[in-house]
């Protein structure tokens, strides 16, 4: 999205291409154009991410009125139809109040009917449920993925929860400091994980369906800081595999079956 | 089982906060935060308390730690009423229980060091001083698995497990019998979540502690718990043993939250049958008529909109408030 604050952020080197376009080499114009159009997101704190002196009819109406080019009427109308689509009920008089007079389920909703304003082809939803309840989590998760099949949006889900990924994902891609160590389908990720990390972090939840009983495996240590990381694989001075080739040499992303690729110098030897 | 088998007794708890509104702050309404609930945590037990935000969980850990003046209702631990003792008498039980806060960025003063703030019930209640006190604290830091040169710094210097550690051994020092873990691992990372729950279970181990383990994550609570307690709206829905809970829940808003716990593992989560709730959960200002969750459960008939369903025991160890089970 381009929303990183320049100082301090600096992307360094690499390229984002959206549909063969650069999105590094898009000027300010272009890039207004793609935000909230084509790309958009939802974020992860609906509370602090709605504008609390604005009611829910012209915040949603603001992209429709940008991007669509449309008349503040029709706005109003679309933004009606959009909240409905999310589940609102009584959405007409809805649509006056405030973001304050809505639940945090609600909230989000009214995030997503945002993000979906204009047809994304793409929508980024960073921890779109780790503010809300579990059974609200499995109402707006569910509504994402019934958007995503209805309007054929393309749909990245930033998360920690392995149970969400597990769910409603088609595949994965595992991050630890800043670094990719992980990336298949999902069935492949939960089933046959080749990387200590990914292995570890599946080893270490409590799961409803397994014995209550189940030793938790540990994973040691800290994640690292990230102005100072240490050397070779990331991973290492947490990982029961490492050797002094892993504390010496960054791994490089190898193929290790179909879309499935890791990070490991030992992937052959991780087994679950 | 006898009645020397348990440490902390709930009869018929309500707690209601006044909404105050207008210029001369008149009560206007309560939330009724808890609505009439009793149950029972053996020694040596932990029991799980779960339930989604705002239906009463934290506010029954601090009722049976006093830390509210209740508005109904009887708590006993070890079988001392506590509701009606004195400020003077009720310190001395305090040292026996404690709580684990949720925060652990909020719940340490930043201005006093890992030591004092492990030392703080040593000196209220006056049970060490001078080289004893200096002891005590880093036998507790060893007990957490922290380094005894810890008990210097402050609570910045640490990471979010650290201090949640500095949180557990603060609430051990007084050597404590019964521990009210409030969240304790919510705020954390996954893989220092793991770190804290093993040690949260050694602990009991070892000190033959007794728990109520309060908690939103259902996984997290099922792992830890040997009952479970399951909340909504001031009010408990169903109590059993984990195994049970898991295997065999009665009460369709337990079975809703379950499936809404999606497993980390697809081909096992696909499998499931989802259970998926319609709305939000209702104001505690106005909680609805009978029983209620029946304007979100699809099962309710007429009964549960007119009549308040009784928390029953249907099986051994298995109690359900459902007109329908």
């Amino acid at each position: 999205m381009r929303l990183i604050p320049y100082p301090p952020g600096i992307i360094m080197g690499g390229e984002i291409i959206f549909k063969g376009q650069n999105l590094l080499q898009a000027s300010d114009e272009e890039l207004r154009h793609i935000r909230g159009d084509r790309i958009s997101m939802i974020f992860q704190e609906p509370t602090t991410s709605l504008n609390p002196v604005f009611n829910i009819n012209s915040q949603i109406s603001e992209a429709l009125i940008v991007h669509r080019k449309i008349d503040r009427e029709a706005a109003a109308e679309e933004t009606i139809k959009l909240l409905k689509l999310v589940g609102i009920p009584d959405a007409e008089r809805r649509a006056q109040d405030y973001p304050h007079q809505f639940s945090g389920g609600m909230q989000q909703r009214i995030m997503i009917a945002m993000a979906l304003s204009c047809n994304p082809e793409l929508l980024i939803a960073d921890e779109p449920t780790t503010s809300v309840d579990v059974t609200v989590q499995a109402q707006l998760l569910e509504l994402i993925d019934n958007l995503r099949s209805q309007f054929g949006t393309a749909v990245i889900i930033i998360t920690h929860n392995l149970g969400v990924v597990a769910r409603y994902v088609d595949r994965v891609n595992v991050m630890y400091a800043g670094r990719l160590v992980e990336t298949g389908p999902t069935e492949v990720i939960y089933g046959d994980p080749k990387h200590p990390y990914t292995l570890g972090l599946m080893a270490s939840v409590p799961r409803l369906d397994l014995p209550r009983d189940r030793e938790l495996h540990v994973i040691e240590g800290l994640p690292p800081n990230l102005a100072r990381l240490p050397q070779g694989c990331y991973f290492n001075p947490r990982c029961y595999l490492a050797t002094d080739t892993c504390r010496k040499e960054t791994p490089e992303m190898v193929a290790v079956g179909e879309e499935h690729f890791t990070a490991c110098f030992r992937w052959s030897e991780v087994k679950k | 089982m006898g009645r020397d088998d348990i440490i902390v007794e709930v009869q018929d708890l309500y707690m209601y906060f006044p909404v105050l509104a207008g210029l001369m702050r008149r009560k206007i309404a309560d939330v009724k935060a808890i609505d009439g609930i009793s149950f029972f945590i053996r020694r040596g037990e932990t029991l799980g308390l779960v339930g989604e935000s705002g239906c009463g969980k934290t506010t029954t850990g601090r009722c049976i730690l006093r830390l509210y003046d209740l508005t109904g209702g009887k708590v006993f631990f070890e079988g001392r009423e506590l509701t009606n003792l004195s400020p003077r008498e009720l310190r001395g039980f305090r040292r026996n229980m404690q709580l684990i806060f949720q925060d652990p960025y909020a719940s340490l003063d930043p201005r006093m060091t890992a030591g004092d703030i492990i030392g703080e019930p040593l000196v209220v209640h006056h049970l060490a001083r001078g080289r004893e006190y200096r002891e005590r604290i880093e036998e507790c830091l060893k007990l957490v698995e922290l380094e005894p040169r810890m008990a210097d710094r402050y609570p910045h210097e640490f990471s979010g497990g650290q201090r949640q550690r500095i949180g557990i051994a603060r609430a051990l020092s007084a050597r404590p019998s019964f521990v009210v873990c409030d969240e304790p691992v919510s705020a954390l990372d996954v893989s220092i979540q793991t770190q804290v729950i093993s040690l949260l279970m050694r602990l009991r181990q070892e000190l033959n502690l007794t728990y109520l383990f309060i908690a939103h994550d259902l996984s997290v609570v099922r792992h830890i718990s040997d009952r479970v307690a399951v909340m909504y709206l001031g009010k408990i829905m169903e109590i059993t043993n984990s195994d049970e809970l898991y295997d065999n829940p009665l009460n369709p808003y337990t079975q809703a939250l379950l499936s809404a716990v999606p497993i980390p593992d697809p081909v096992v989560d696909r499998q499931r049958k989802r259970i998926l709730l319609t709305g939000d959960v209702p104001s505690p200002v106005n909680p609805p008529s009978g029983c209620n969750f029946h304007p979100r459960c699809q099962r309710a008939i007429d009964s549960c909109k007119e009549q308040t369903p009784e928390l029953r025991e249907i099986g051994s160890d298995h109690w359900v408030a459902c007109h329908r089970v």
